[in-house]
Order: C-alpha cells, then structure tokens, then sequence
C-alpha cells in the first residue's frame, strides 16, 4: 500500500514543507530531509530567485509538488495556462506525483484564493473527477486530491464528506492526499467522529498523508498550520498508518514558522507511530 | 456564495448584516449553508468572508509597503478594499493581485488625495519591484553577437525584468530604508515566530519633489534600483519601444560634453540588461 501507483510506487517517508524562512539553514547547513513539498504555484513563474532557489533545492533533495489553486471543483472549466506553467514545473522538478485539493475557489474567472467546500453531490462529484482525468491526461504525472478542512455544510449534500471523497477518487481513478489533520478540524466543526473517516475511505489510494497544526476557537476550529500537531490529531495519524501502512507524510507549518529544527523535529514525531504500527504487526 | 465571499466587510470587521438585494444576509445564507449546534448559517459563512479579506490584504499590504506608509494604515486599508472590490484576483496566483493598482488610483485619485502624485509614483515602483523579481530573463547579449554589425542594424531590447521610470519623487531610497526596517525590526524579534507580520516600521522620512529617473532590475537575482542622467533614461527607453540602435542613439542630445556611451553599454551589457532577438 505505501507505494503504490498513485506515487508513483515511490517509498518516501517524512518530509517538511519548503518555506522561505528555511531557506538560507538548506542552502548553508543542507540537513537531512527526506523530501520536500513545495507549493507549485509559487515556483510556476517565468524567472529570478525562486527559481534558481528550486534549483538549488534540486541539486540536493527530492521534492514533491502541491498545488492550491486547480479548484477541480469548480464549475468552470481547467485553467489551460495553469495547466502549461504546472506542466513545465513537473518537468522541472520530476515529482513523481503532483496534489491538489478537492474544493473550488474560482467563479466567473475570479479567484478567491481559499480552499472553498463543495456540497457533497453525484454531481459535483462528476465534475471534479472529470476535471481530475482531465489534469492528470495533460500532465502525465499521478494525481492526489488532498480532503480540505471545513467550515459550513451545505443543504444541497446528499451523502457525507467520506462518500464524497471516495465518490470522486473511484470515478476519476487517482490517489488521495489524506490530511488527517483536516479530517479532526472538519470533524469538530461539523460533528462526526474522524475515525469513521478513516474506516471509510479506499486507503488503498492514499499516496500520501499531511499532518499540521490549527487554532482552537470557542465555537470552532481554524486550520492555521501554525502550531505542533496536538496529540488527537497524532492518533488519528497512527489509526490512518495503520490501516494504510507506512505511507509519504508531510508536516504542513505555513505560519508563524518556527526553526527549521522545531519543524523537523516536529514532523519527524510521525516516525514513533510508524514503528509503533510495524512493531505490533511484525 | 462566491459573492458572498468576496463582498467587502463591514466596517466592524464582520460579514454585513444585509444581501446587495436588501434581505437580511441570515435569511440568505441559511438558504444554502446548515448551520450547526454552535454556528449559525450566517457565522458560518462569515468566517469565509473574513479569511478571503484577511488574506487578501495580508498579501496587499506586503506588496505595498511604501505605498502603506505614504497613505497611513486607515486609508491604506480603503484603498484596498475599493481596489479590490473593482478588481478582483483573475490568476491564480496572487503575485498579479495589483496589475491594475496604477490604472486604479490613476483613474480613482480621490482614494490617494492630496498625494496622488506620490502614491502613484510609489505604486509604479513597487509594482516594478515585483515584476523584476520573477519575471522572465532572456540570454544576455554578448560582445561576440554585436561584433561586425552596425549601429544601424542593432536591435537590442530591454530584458522583460526591466522597468524604466521617470518619477517626480526620489522615492528609492525611501523604499529601501523602508524595507531595510521592516526586516531588520522582524530579525530583532528575536524569532520568526514572534514577529508580528505587518508591523508598523519605523518610517523613514518622505523625500521632497524631485525628478528621478530610474531602472529597476534584477542582477544575480536580487533586486536592484539603479538612478539614471536624463539621457541614459532618454536612450534606454528608445531601445525599449523599439528603436534600433543608431536611432536610440539620436535621441542622446548634441553639444555639451561627449558621453561616455561605449561605457554605459559597457556596463549595463555586464548587468545583462540587453536581449536580441537571432542573438547566440
């Protein structure tokens, strides 16, 4: 199940996103880091520093891209453009496989640059996995959709969150980037149990898992990756590898960024619970 | 619930009370968005509405600083939501969310009265500094792809990194001291984590009217602002609309003492500033 065709039957373990404040420790002291996640739009420009920044990273170490803004569930149609510069970042990079959200955030050409929820339908499903074929036949490279955090719910829905997901990821055949983080953030806003998340999707299809921290409000929960991953969030992250084995884990820290040390270190926890899991099932 | 979304805050901060139709906007969000045992339909939408703002002017005020300290925080703060409000994000990226900032305030100038002129002035160099960051290079011209032709068939052009301006304030030194405090206060924060992302820098002081002429470029990556003579601006921006180089040439005026012009291309050659097209 780790490695599997949704990445690319690759074997990575845990991996930190690339941020700007860790850029010169990389360059300078070059740790050891697994792999990488880099956020796809902020390299798909036409030249300058962060490119040759990229570079420089790829000289060294294995990067894997993310993206947050193909809206495979807006009504709209793929933005070619997008398509063209993210194509020509994934001959760049050669990810061996390339996420993005199941959400929409664009109407009428303009963007709200959110991770917008869809109202869980046949079909919207339908048009997501669609427009997942779609990406993935024209940048020849496996395709994850990461589950988003939430916060609103939407009359229209006609099954939950996890048939949704699944609903999609069957009909447009790809991989599920499982954020177990978003699950306990949705979970709590929305009120189900996560865990029956985690029993209901295809893990078969996990290529990869994104662990994160948020911020706790009185009446809900905000997904911030600003903080260390609290102790239910690794729970759930050990139920998810147990059901799908020792599978590429990122730690998602995209706001008041600590050291590249407390990050690593931070993201590098998720390797007790792999052990734990191997140990009990050897 | 896009234009939900998108519509512009209250001035409490809060998602506004009524719909654009008059309805009150409980009514229409609980049309569409369940609320639960904590939320209402309407503070669930809310939060929606306020992340896209957040978001928005979060990246707004870190492209526009010196334009921020022009205008002071409250009217900074109107011009973005009208900017914004009249023209949304249409790229998904948010490196463009100002492409149209200058066409804006040049034809909205009461959001920039009584220093429209300034702000404008700013807006041009700030939008500049973003377009020298990551737009395209193409390879430099080299001594070796002039050699043998005349001035006459030269058709150099500028890198599209580059952007030539003529100000009515010398605001790049302005610009510098400000962006040089705003890092410098981050790094005395003692960590990253702790420096409060868009606090008021120490505000170096506004330059007096004066015509500057200036090229802001990119050299090994970081960006750079390098002052012109009047002539080397007149010369620069013949090349950049097109003229071949003899024609540029003419532009540099008779008399006076001779300029050094094989020392400006020199230089501005070693910088890379020049493409050609058939070039090697």
């Amino acid at each position: 199940m780790p490695a599997n065709r949704f990445n690319a039957f690759t074997d990575y373990g845990i991996g930190i996103g690339l941020r700007i404040p860790h850029y010169r420790h990389i360059l300078e002291k070059k740790p050891v880091v697994d792999w990488f996640e880099i956020i796809s739009e902020n390299f798909m420009v036409e030249g300058g520093r962060p490119l040759e920044i990229l570079d420089q990273i790829l000289e060294q170490y294995r990067v894997v891209q993310h993206g947050v803004s193909m809206y495979f569930g807006s009504a709209e149609p793929l933005n070619r453009e997008h398509l063209r510069k993210l194509k020509r970042l994934v001959r760049r990079t050669k990810t061996p496989w390339l996420s993005d959200h199941l959400c929409w955030g664009s109407v009428d050409g303009r963007y709200t640059h959110d991770l917008l929820p869809m109202p869980y339908t046949f079909a919207a499903a339908k048009v997501a996995a669609q427009k997942i074929r779609q990406a993935r036949d024209f940048l020849e490279v496996p395709i994850a959709v990461e589950n988003v955090s939430s916060y609103a719910e939407f009359h229209v829905s006609e099954m939950t969150e996890w048939e949704f997901l699944t609903e999609v990821v069957e009909r447009a055949d790809c991989g599920i980037l499982l954020d177990v983080n978003n699950i306990y953030v949705s979970s709590f806003n929305h009120g189900f149990d996560p865990f029956k998340y985690l029993d209901h999707i295809p893990m078969e299809r996990v290529a990869q898992m994104h662990i994160a921290g948020h911020s706790r409000y009185r009446k809900y929960i905000l997904d911030t990756h600003d903080h260390a991953v609290i102790e239910p969030v690794w729970k759930l992250y050990a139920h998810a590898a147990r059901l799908a084995g020792r599978t590429a884990t990122l730690l998602e820290w995209d706001a008041h960024i600590p050291s590249f040390e407390e990050v690593h270190d931070e993201a590098l926890k998720a390797n007790q619970f792999i052990s734990q899991i191997e140990a009990a099932a050897a | 619930m896009a234009q939900a979304v998108m519509r512009p805050l209250a001035d409490s901060g809060r998602m506004r009370a009524d719909w654009c139709d008059g309805r009150p906007m409980k009514t229409v969000a609980a049309g569409f968005i369940k609320p639960n045992s904590r939320l209402t339909s309407f503070e669930r939408l809310e939060i929606y509405n306020r992340q896209y703002w957040l978001r928005l002017m979060d990246c707004f005020a870190e492209d526009y600083p010196g334009l921020r300290a022009i205008l002071g925080e409250q009217r900074f703060h109107e011009l973005a939501v009208a900017y914004l409000e009249k023209h949304p994000s249409r790229r998904f990226t948010l490196r463009d969310l100002g492409s149209q900032l200058i066409e804006f305030l040049q034809s909205d100038p009461h959001w920039t009265a009584p220093q429209q002129e300034l702000a404008l002035d700013m807006a041009r160099l700030e939008w500049a500094h973003i377009e020298a960051f990551d737009n395209a290079a193409k390879p430099p011209v080299t001594a070796t792809d002039l050699q043998g032709r005349e001035p006459a068939q030269i058709h150099l052009r500028l890198q599209p990194y580059i952007t030539l301006l003529r100000l009515a304030y010398p605001l790049d030194n302005f610009l510098i001291a400000l962006r040089e405090n705003t890092r410098l206060r981050g790094e005395a924060s003692n960590a990253i984590a702790d420096a409060p992302e868009h606090s008021p820098a120490r505000k170096p002081r506004l330059p007096h009217r004066r015509t500057l002429f200036l090229v802001v470029h990119r050299y090994e990556n970081v960006v750079y602002y390098k002052r012109l003579q009047a002539r080397q601006y007149g010369l620069l921006l013949a090349i950049q609309n097109g003229a071949f180089l003899e024609e540029a040439l003419q532009t540099i005026p008779a008399g006076g003492t001779t300029p050094p012009i094989g020392e400006w291309f020199q230089n501005w050659s070693a910088l890379g500033w020049f493409w050609m097209r058939g070039a090697a």
